[in-house]
């Protein structure tokens, strides 16, 4: 995942949700959720997988996105270090477990008490996905040996 | 002191900071995969501005989108704008959102409950 390659899928996604003549509302909220979702195949891939030991498939993602009548899925996965699976699968439980209003809580006080990293990355894009979905956050990580998991996430938008 | 003023491109917003009016807009999208390059500029242009500000400060904040690598940089411009304001400064934040997006409404709501400045809260057809 390149800042290019992210660049011409969200025109492309653009155009397309242009051309269904999606309500701004839904089309605002598809395309927040895919630039948080595509952001954190670009920043976490090269982090977590980029070492001398790693086979070059292993750096692929995946992006899919369905539409049916009124219902957008966003699906990505990659694959990453099975030491950090459990960090992020508590990560993913917390907001889960959250209402809209803890939600909310939460994003204002990592907002304002994270720190950001080098890369940019501020810690709140599941977070947002979260708020903005209004749904839980489905995914899974399949283990693939020793040193290497493929994590999914699928994020639902719903009219 | 100059102006500051950039153009949109298809991740960074629109930058008009004039300090003759003491106006800083912010509009368009901001969603680059690394924020704190792009806003590094800005933050050191209102540090110049704070040695001799207008009277009046108005920042219209006029977002289409913005990603949560933005958010952080946007949250500590409103910090600094904050430590400005009533100085020698009156520090005013228009946050301007389209009709139906709660979204944006609520972003805006998010840094009006954490940054003690008045913020207004305005309602457009299109931004």
């Amino acid at each position: 995942m390149t800042s290019e390659l992210l660049t011409t899928i969200l025109q492309i996604m653009e155009s397309k949700m242009e051309r269904f003549e999606e309500r701004p509302k839904i089309k605002k909220k598809v395309f927040n959720v895919l630039v948080e979702c595509l952001q954190n195949l670009y920043h976490h891939i090269d982090e977590d997988i980029d070492d001398q030991e790693t086979d070059q498939n292993e750096l692929n993602s995946l992006f899919m996105i369905a539409k049916t009548v009124s219902t957008y899925t966003i699906t990505t996965g990659n694959y990453m270090k099975p030491k950090d699976v459990d960090s992020l699968r508590n990560k993913l439980d917390l907001i889960n477990g959250m209402t809209k209003e803890e939600l909310k809580a939460y994003y204002k006080q990592v907002l304002n008490e994270g720190t950001m990293s080098a890369k940019g990355t501020a810690g709140l894009g599941m977070i947002d996905i979260a708020r903005k979905s209004g749904k839980k956050l489905n995914y899974d990580f399949s283990s693939i040996n020793d040193n290497l998991t493929f994590f999914s996430l699928s994020v639902k938008i719903e009219e | 002191m100059e102006n500051l003023n950039l153009e949109g491109s298809a991740k960074t917003p629109t930058v008009n900071f004039n300090s003759a009016d003491g106006t800083l807009e912010l509009k368009g999208r901001s969603i680059p995969e690394n924020s704190i390059e792009f806003y590094k500029p800005l933050n050191d242009w209102i540090d110049s501005y704070a040695t001799s500000p207008k009277s009046s400060t108005i920042v219209d904040v006029k977002l289409e989108y913005f990603n949560t690598s933005s958010s952080k940089c946007i949250l500590d411009l409103f910090k600094q704008l904050e430590s400005l304001n009533k100085q020698d400064t009156e520090v005013k934040v228009n946050w301007y959102f389209e009709e139906d997006d709660e979204d944006m409404a609520e972003a805006g709501e998010d840094y009006q409950a954490i940054i003690n400045l008045p913020f207004e809260m305005i309602e457009v057809e299109e931004i």
